[in-house]
């Protein structure tokens, strides 16, 4: 998923869980019937893991851009040129003293 | 939220907070529910009124128990437990209470009920108590929900006595 889809996945997540267990409460007080209630909230629960865990191809629409591979190596990774200067400086000190 | 783990962490938790406050509304709407419950209850006969060995009296009775604890249930209402206590006051003890019978009623419809039965505990007194002895007959009941706080309340009917001798 790219970031707008985890934003998206997020809020959605949030919404219908809140929507159904608003609707689950109305039906359940007007109708009298806790066990619908429950019924009710369950139902939103699985629709909402069904919509928002798998990684449908809505949630991958503004795809991150990774830069091509050819500017990569416009620019190589510098050597590492420590180790060698520090070497080098530790033998001429000895030399002179 | 980039792996699915996370995403089904993230539901699972939300779905069982907003349970939780769904059922804590739920359980804050019986506060809307004013009962009006009614009962009666006869002494329809002394069956038995004697002095045990120990010393301590025991009486047996008949009793017609009338009630109506429909506006009692709401739809957040398991059962509600229903018991009749004798009360009275001796030398010794300034309140005796003893249960005499008890039953649960599971749903609206059983809860308005007539029943003729003699007392399913024993009714003895500790010591020598009982001839003449006025009491009085208390319905107490418990609400129990599904979800939240226990209610119990309870109706008093006086007027009751004992005979002077035994039988």
């Amino acid at each position: 998923m790219d970031w707008q889809g985890q934003k998206l996945a997020e809020h959605l997540l949030q919404i219908l869980l809140i929507a159904f267990a608003i609707t689950a409460f109305i039906v359940g007080y007007s109708l009298a019937s806790f066990q619908l209630m429950l019924a009710v909230f369950a139902g939103g629960v699985v629709l909402t893991s069904l919509v928002i865990i798998p990684n449908w191809p809505w949630f991958n629409k503004h795809p991150l851009k990774w830069l091509d591979s050819s500017e990569a190596e416009k620019y190589p990774k510098p050597v590492k040129e420590k180790e060698k200067e520090a070497g080098g400086g530790a033998k001429k000190k000895g030399e002179k003293r | 939220m980039h792996w699915f783990g996370y995403r089904a962490n993230a539901l699972l938790t939300l779905s069982v907070t907003i349970l939780a406050i769904i059922c804590g509304i739920a359980s804050f709407s019986d506060t809307f529910n004013s009962p009006l419950p009614t009962a009666s209850i006869q002494v329809l006969n002394v069956n038995r009124f004697q002095k045990l060995s120990n010393g301590d009296d025991e009486v047996s009775l008949t009793l017609n128990i009338t009630a109506d604890l429909q506006s009692l249930f709401t739809w957040n209402t398991k059962q509600v437990f229903v018991f009749v206590a004798a009360e009275y006051e001796t030398s010794k003890n300034s309140l005796n209470q003893v249960s005499l019978w008890d039953g649960i009623i599971p749903s609206q419809e059983h809860a308005k009920f007539w029943i003729r039965a003699t007392n399913k505990y024993r009714f003895t007194d500790q010591g020598s108590n009982l001839r003449g002895k006025e009491f009085n007959l208390t319905l107490h009941w418990h609400v129990m929900p599904k979800t939240g706080k226990m209610i119990a309340d309870k109706i008093v009917m006086t007027g009751y006595a004992l005979p002077q001798e035994y039988r």
